[in-house]
Parts: structure tokens; sequence; C-alpha cells
């Protein structure tokens, strides 16, 4: 309690007022809830203001009606029944939602899986196969190269390398395993999820990483010590410490999985569907209502899965 | 005692500071009258809003020049233009929109009317705008968002379109074109000449169309009545049946793998041709000149069906008055008056105004871009750059057959919120 009394007198001495004086005083000492409170007050105001009160926002327009030049502040489900159209009269058949959904999931799935795969592995290579900080530290750096360049150009230079007359395309067919230029390497799922591991696999890495260079390098020599395989070290040992950054790297990849329309898009030849290009698509069209009601029904459906995962998981507990 | 002091001293400066800061607010304001040179020596700044189109350094430079106006130009897409207008209609002062979102811009009030009697060249606008056909007579296409359909209003702030000429425009002409399909010629080695090649199984995987619903369908449109599957009674506006037949033909075609890839942006459209990707697309006309002129052969090609047109024009902010709206009376007569127009039409756009673009370009460019003739000279782009070697004659020819040739306009159906959501359907398909 009087160090982080310490921290405060430092950073702001006003809250503390007179506490060097009046040390030992009741009358003067605040609380350490108080405390408590004053540290997360200014987060939690920046959290109000521009995310809770939009937030709110969001999910009251979502209820609005709407012509095509302006919102009409009555109550309307139209949001939503427009988006949930044909749900049971299409029945076996999946109506546009459902199937944007599903595809937007199996993307998450794929992507999520891919780039834990990759993401531990250079994790584990980078926090217990390099000694040296600098090392490590150049070497995370790299991880950052999908970044360096904007969003644009990374999309348009994809169309050179898997492109009909592409070098990929040109380069088999030079060694003579394929006769015809491949056409699912761009503008299809494959070319979706390949864009999406390049870029997230960071996202990945990073939390993993941290995790692991906080294990206890004693424990692994017990772990050895005490007459444990390689494998029996790993899944026992690591894979259990390293849980939370696990989970929190899976939890950057899924929301941004579930959210992006511009990767999608472009690497999909816009014929793919995500839930997001719904939202743009609606917003375009000036029809605000329904665009939030896609942002609402979104955000329960990104929600639910970050419950689900924080369930296996107990971030607070670990951390 | 120490407390006290420090008080009475903040809450003098205070008082010194919100005073200059009042005092700044109203000559900010323009409160303070009584002053003339204080409104002399305010520069004549307009913030223009509009699409790439028409938004050239050399337009504002030269504009700057002739009428000491400064032109600062916000830049944003069709989608976001309209979008601004509609939530913030104080961040602008001159629109330059598309005439088809004047159904949703007017009714919203944000926009206000000019008066034709201001326009110098008003009268001498052509005949596209004012009555539906060519100079040469011949009729124009009115399916769609025409723009002889939203010209005039009823009052100076009326909501409703006058079918009569009035004085309050909503939107004064400025630049306009007839687009078509592009094609690599060098890769189809055959000629194309209708809109329902874009379906042809001969292309599969190979086709294009853009991904930007109210202009989508209408080339989906045209694709479906080139083949013979149905015949539209509006091809702008289009009834729930016509929408779901629309996006059935195009559903099956896209689930057969006829697409490639659908493009939103300029940029891709290029790429997309200029790489191979695609041999037979949608496209805009200066995109065909952006590949061709980076060695590629590509063409704007004019089909027996027609072209699909659109136009744009200048209104100002509901929040202009005064002197502002005096400068951009200036401005608008001004882009009027010759040097745009010139410039827009070697950009294969096509002015306005005619006789005053005409006599700012050389005989030999106006006999190439719009007469259709075969170039005299080497054909260069308003930045110097070589467009088309001397020979080389215009896809399409005139500007009569061209504009002539137009079968229906860029368009905000009734059902657009229906279209929206098939569009939709169709991508996730």
């Amino acid at each position: 309690m009087d160090t982080s009394e310490d921290i405060l007198q430092q950073t702001s001495p006003d809250i503390v007022r007179g506490s060097q004086t009046a040390r030992r005083s009741k009358a003067a000492r605040l609380s350490p809830s108080v405390i408590s409170w004053l540290q997360a007050g200014p987060m939690m105001l920046v959290f109000l203001a521009f995310f809770l009160i939009p937030l709110v926002f969001v999910v009251i327009v979502s209820f609005w009606d709407y012509n095509e030049y302006q919102l009409l502040p009555a109550f309307s489900g139209r949001g939503y029944t427009d988006t949930f159209e044909g749900c049971i009269a299409q029945l076996p058949d999946l109506c546009t939602i459902a199937k944007t959904y599903v595809k937007t999931l199996k993307f998450c799935v794929l992507v999520w899986a891919i780039t834990l795969f990759i993401g531990f592995w250079v994790a584990y290579f980078l926090a217990f196969h390099i000694k040296s900080k600098t090392w490590q530290m150049g070497l995370s750096l790299l991880c950052t190269i999908p970044f360096w360049t904007s969003n644009v150009i990374r999309m348009i230079a994809w169309i050179p390398l898997l492109g009909r007359n592409g070098l990929v395309n040109s380069g088999l067919i030079k060694v003579g395993l394929i006769n015809q230029p491949v056409e699912w390497l761009l503008f299809s799922e494959f070319s979706v999820v390949l864009a999406l591991v390049h870029l997230f696999t960071f996202f990945m890495v990073v939390p993993i990483f941290n995790s692991m260079v906080r294990i206890d390098k004693s424990l692994i020599e017990a772990a050895y010590d005490a007459g444990a395989t390689g494998f029996q070290t790993l899944v026992n040992v690591i894979i259990p410490l390293a849980k939370p950054g696990i989970v929190i790297g899976s939890i950057f990849v899924i929301t941004i999985v579930m959210g992006d329309f511009i990767t999608i898009g472009v690497m999909g030849g816009q014929q793919i569907a995500a839930a997001g290009k719904i939202i743009e698509t609606r917003v375009n069209a000036l029809q605000f209502p329904a665009a939030a009601a896609n942002a609402v029904i979104l955000l329960v459906i990104t929600f639910m899965i970050i419950t689900m995962m924080s369930r296996i998981v107990d971030i607070k507990k670990e951390l | 005692m120490t407390e006290t002091t420090k008080k009475t001293g903040v809450s003098r400066r205070t008082l010194l500071k919100s005073t200059a800061g009042l005092a700044g607010l109203a000559a900010g304001s323009g409160a303070i009258t009584g002053f003339p040179y204080v409104m002399s020596a305010e520069p004549k700044v307009l913030r223009y809003l509009g699409t790439a189109v028409n938004e050239g350094d050399d337009i504002s430079k030269q504009c700057l020049k002739d009428t000491g106006i400064k032109i600062e130009y916000i830049t944003a897409t069709t989608d976001d233009v309209t979008k601004r207008v509609m939530t913030q209609p104080n961040s602008f002062d001159v629109l330059d929109t598309e005439y088809f979102s004047l159904k949703k811009l007017v009714p919203s009030g944000n926009i206000l009317a000019l008066d034709a009697k201001k326009i110098k060249e008003f009268d001498n606008i052509t005949p596209v705008f004012t009555k539906g056909e060519t100079p040469g007579g011949k009729k124009i296409g009115n399916q769609g968002t025409a723009p002889w359909k939203v010209l005039y209003l009823e009052g100076k702030d009326s909501k409703t379109f006058s079918k009569t000429a009035t004085e309050f425009v909503t939107l004064i002409p400025t630049v306009y074109n007839a687009d078509t399909l592009g094609i690599r010629p060098d890769l189809i080695k055959r000629p194309i000449s209708s809109w329902s090649e874009l379906l042809n199984p001969e292309f599969k995987g190979k086709a294009s169309i853009l991904n930007i619903p109210s202009i989508g369908i209408m080339d989906a449109a045209m694709v479906v009545e080139a083949t013979g599957k149905y015949k539209y009674a509006d091809k702008g506006n289009m009834t729930k049946e016509e929408i779901d037949l629309t996006m059935k033909v195009m559903t099956e075609a896209k689930k057969a793998g006829q697409f490639r890839a659908f493009w939103k942006d300029f940029n891709e459209s290029v790429n997309l041709m200029a790489s191979g990707e695609t041999v037979i697309q949608s496209m805009w006309s200066p995109a065909v000149t952006k590949v061709r002129s980076m060695g590629i052969a590509c063409t704007f090609q004019p089909l027996k069906e027609g072209y699909r047109s659109w136009a744009s024009g200048f209104c100002v902010s509901k929040g202009v008055s005064g002197a502002k709206l005096d400068w951009a009376y200036e401005f608008v007569n001004w882009f009027l008056s010759g040097y745009a127009g010139a410039y827009l039409n070697r950009q294969g756009y096509y002015s306005a105004v005619l006789s005053t673009a005409k006599a700012n370009m050389e005989p030999y460019e106006w006999a190439y871009w719009m007469e259709g003739k075969p170039a005299e000279k080497d054909i260069k782009a308003p930045d110097g750059s070589l467009l088309e070697k001397a020979g080389a004659v215009r896809d399409g020819g005139s500007y009569e057959d061209r504009m002539g040739a137009v079968a229906c306009w860029n368009a905000v159906m009734d059902e657009n919120d229906y279209m929206v959501r098939k569009w939709n359907e169709f991508i996730a398909a």
C-alpha cells in the first residue's frame, strides 16, 4: 500500500496532498480502494467516452428506421428482420447472413489454427534457442516485416506472385509440374487464408513469446532432471505455462479475422462474403440502422467466442 | 495566503485570455463590421468536395491565377461524398457530385440550388443536359436518373424536381461520359460487339464487373437485356421482381466461375486488366487510358446496345451565403469558361459547355477527341505524357456517336434498399 502511494506521490503529487507531513494521520490518508479507483479512472473515462457511449449509440441506432436520406428515430426492428430475411423460408438452404457467418467462421478457424501452429514454434525458437537478448529483439522485429508496407501495396503485390501469369505459375510451368496456370492461387479462399496468416501470425508470436520468456528456466531443468523427455516437458511444462499467451494471441487473431473485410475483399476478388463487408455495403448505401444492426450481430457473435475462450483459461488468474 | 494570490493570478489570466478569445471570435465570425479592408484582405477560399474526376492541380492553379479564388480539394469516393453531405453539410462549400445522388441529396435539404440567371454560359450548356439530345439532334436514352429529369427544382427551397425549366438548377453541369466494357483485344483476338459477351463462357474466369451496387446493377442489366432474357421498362428503376431476375442471372454466372474478381476502385480495375487476370470487364475511360499508357493493348469497346452514362455538376452547401456564395458563382462561371473544359476533354471526358472548351483546344485535339477523326499529331495528356500516336482514332468515335448511343444513366432506384440487400446476397452466393 505504501508503495502504491509513493508511486502516486511521484507521478501526481496533488492527489495525495499532505501525505508527507501527515503521514501518520489517518484522516489525510486515502483508502486503498480510492487509490485504485484513481489509478484506473483515466483509462475508464477514455473507455467510457470513446468506446462504451458510442457502442450504446450503435445499439440504439440499430433499432431505428431509415429512408433514402435520413435516420428516422422511431423504434423499428427492420435492420434486424431485413438481415435475417429468408433464414426460415429458405431452409434447408442457408440465407445470406448465415452463409456469410459460416464462411467467416471457417476463415477464423483456419487462420487461428495455422497462425497458432506457426506462431507457437516461432515463439518457441525465439524464447528457448536464441540466447542473446539482442538477437531475440532483432528477430522479433523481423516478424513485423509484413507491416512495413501499406495495405494496398501489399495486396497489389500478390498479383505478380500468385496471378495467372505470376511467378509461382510460370515457375511451376517451367519445371513441368503443370501445363495450365493454376487459377485457385489468387482470388480464392486459399489466397485469403494465405494473406491473413501472413499478416496475423505476428499477433500470435508476440504474446506467446512473452509468456515463454517468463517461464523459469529451472522448471525445465527440473523436468529434465526428473527424467522427462523433450515432448513431456513441452506438453506438461511449457504449454500450460504459455497458455495465457496462447489465449491472448488467439483473441487478437479471431477478433481481427471476424471483422476483416478489406483483406477478404481484395484477396477474394470481392467475390467472398464477409461480415464486415455487409456492414460496409450498408453504410455506403446510407442505411445506417441496418449497418448498426449488423455491427451488433457481429459484436455479439465475437463476444460469445471470446467468452468461450476465456472459460477455457482464466486470463485474469494466469496473469 | 499564497494560495489566494495564486487564485487571483489565475483568474486575471483567464479573464485576459477569454477576452482576447472573444475578440478573436468576433473578428473571425465577421461580427465586426464597418471595416471593409478586413473583408477584402480575407483570402478567397472555397472548400471543394468531390471525387477525383474534376480535381486537377492544374485546374486549381489556373483558377487562383484567373480569379484569386483558392480551391481546397476534399477528395472522397462517390459513396463517401454523399455520406459527407448527409452527415457534415458544413464541412464543405462547393459540392461536385453526380446527378444520380440528387434523389438522396435534395430531400435532405443540405444543398442549395444555384440560380441559372447568374451562370453566364448557362444557355450554352450542351442540350445533352437540358433536352436529352445531342447537339446534332440525336435522342439520348432516358432510362435511369438522366440529368434532365433532375436538373430543375420547382422553387428556391423546393424539394421537388420540376419537369419544366426553371431558374433553380440542382447541379450546374460540368463533366460527363459514356461508359462501356473494356477489353484486351490482344488476348480476345476477335471482335466484341455486345454486352452479352461479359457472360460468354468463352471468357470463363476472365471477366469482371464492378462491386459498387448502384452502378454494377446497371451493367448487369445491360448484360441481361443483351442476352435477350428480359427487356426492362426502366433499367434504372427496377421492380423487386426485375432485381431478383437480374441477380439470378448474375448469381448463376458467378457460381459457374465466370468472374475472376470484382473490382471496387480505379486501380484495381487497371491491375486486373493490365496483368491479364481479366480480358473483359466493366471499366471507366481513364482506367483504359492508364492500361494503354503502360504499353498494353486495351480497348474501350463500343457495343451495339449502347453506353451507360454518368454526369456530374456543381452546387453549394446550404451553409454558404454572402460573399462566399458570390465566390462560388465566380468559380462556377470560371469553370465553364473554357480552361477546365478543355482540360477534361483532353482526358477523354466531356465538358458541359462545348464552345468555350473548343476555344481552349488545338484544332487537331478537338478533331481527335470530339469529332472522332484520326489524330493529325501525337495526342498528349494534360500532363504532357503521350496518350496516342498520330493516326489513332478514339474508341467509339465522335461525341455525337458516343453520347448519341447512350442507353441508360447511373441511377438510384426506388427499391434501392432491396437492391443493396440482394447485392450482398449475390456476393455471398
